[in-house]
């Protein structure tokens, strides 16, 4: 499977290398080459500077031949705008996206993007560690 | 009219005015508490502050009843969503984003608002006309069927000078309208019009032969 993620933070980072491991084609797609730290240096994906937002950069990234498209930066609102893009324009078969915002989650949900919410699963799962 | 902007920079603080001098209901959405305050000092309690990308924040502020919401932060994607959860929502009628980036004008309208405005573009096409040599202007676009009005000047070296219009091997396409001289009276563009060294030729084109109606009309 080709599969591009966008942002490269812990999660990105995490499951770019998980990805990796199991012989899946990956790249990465970060605004800031810094953060590329966070992958090892066996990793052996792509990471490439870009924005997300830009659709040149996608492109860059590959995303017209992807299987998936993951986006897990830090804001909600670019997460949506850069899974639409995918979703719409891309026509990328596969897109999740990250909105921590439960109420917009919801919504773009019924929308038709597979959204998750970090927020509302760990709240859900610390409670049922406390047996809740 | 119940008028919702969100974003309290330079353009929502405008626009927000001129909103409620026309005497519609109008209410800002803005995050920075400082600024916020600043405008109500300014304007009287106009402004509320929050997100306007938060569901939260639109039910607290009758978006439900909006007739109009238009999103003027300066971050594209805060537009797109602000006005999506307003139209997807609260099924508000009609939805106004700005956009910086001009290639998001029509991602925008793919995805659902109503009208996407282009700052950018529109600052660049004021300047373009400011600049007196250059050869094709965009005066106006009719966002239905994507047909532009442009200017293109005929300067004195150009080939076509003293030529006919139908001498001229333009984009079947493409509609000349008006030719402007100079010094005389605009007339309207007709087969045996004859181009004349810094003539303005006002035109019809579609965006994709714009290029083939500025060689044709100025010969290289």
């Amino acid at each position: 499977m080709k599969v591009v993620i966008m942002g490269c933070g812990r999660v990105g980072a995490q499951l770019a290398v998980l990805l990796d491991a199991e012989g899946h084609t990956v790249t990465v797609l970060d605004t800031d080459a810094y953060s590329f730290r966070r992958l090892p240096p066996d990793f052996g994906g792509t990471a490439l500077v870009g924005n997300g937002l830009d659709q040149e950069a996608l492109k860059r990234a590959g995303i017209e031949e992807a299987d998936a498209f993951v986006v897990v930066t830090q804001g909600d609102n670019r997460n949506v705008m850069a899974a639409q893009i995918a979703k719409h324009i891309f026509n990328v078969p596969r897109v999740i996206c990250r909105i921590y915002d439960p109420l917009r989650q919801e919504l773009y949900q019924t929308l038709g993007l597979e959204a998750i919410s970090p927020t509302t699963v760990f709240a859900q799962l610390l409670k049922e560690k406390l047996g809740g | 009219m119940y008028i919702i902007v969100i974003g309290g920079g330079r353009i929502g603080y405008y626009l927000t005015k001129a909103l409620l001098d026309e005497g519609h209901e109008v209410l800002l959405v803005e995050k920075n508490a400082a600024l916020c305050e600043k405008i109500n000092d300014e304007l009287g309690s106009v402004c509320f502050r929050g997100d306007g990308c938060e569901a939260a924040t639109l039910v607290e502020i009758g978006t439900g009843r909006a007739d109009m919401f238009i999103a003027v932060t300066g971050d594209d994607e805060d537009n797109l969503v602000a006005c999506q959860v307003a139209k997807y929502k609260f099924n508000v009628p009609r939805t106004i984003a700005r956009s910086r980036n001009p290639g998001n004008k029509s991602l925008f309208k793919k995805l659902g608002v109503d009208v996407v405005v282009s700052s950018t573009d529109i600052i660049l096409e004021h300047i373009e006309e400011e600049v007196p040599t250059h050869p094709l202007t965009h005066l106006f676009t009719f966002e239905d069927s994507g047909l532009e009005i442009v200017e293109v000047k005929i300067p004195p070296e150009s080939k076509t000078v003293g030529k006919s219009v139908k001498e001229l091997s333009l984009p079947e396409e493409s509609k000349l309208v008006l030719v402007i001289p100079r010094e005389r009276k605009p007339h309207l563009a007709t087969a045996s019009t004859i181009l004349q060294a810094g003539d303005r030729v006002i035109a019809l084109t579609p965006p994709e032969s714009e290029e083939q109606l500025r060689t044709a009309l100025r010969g290289s």
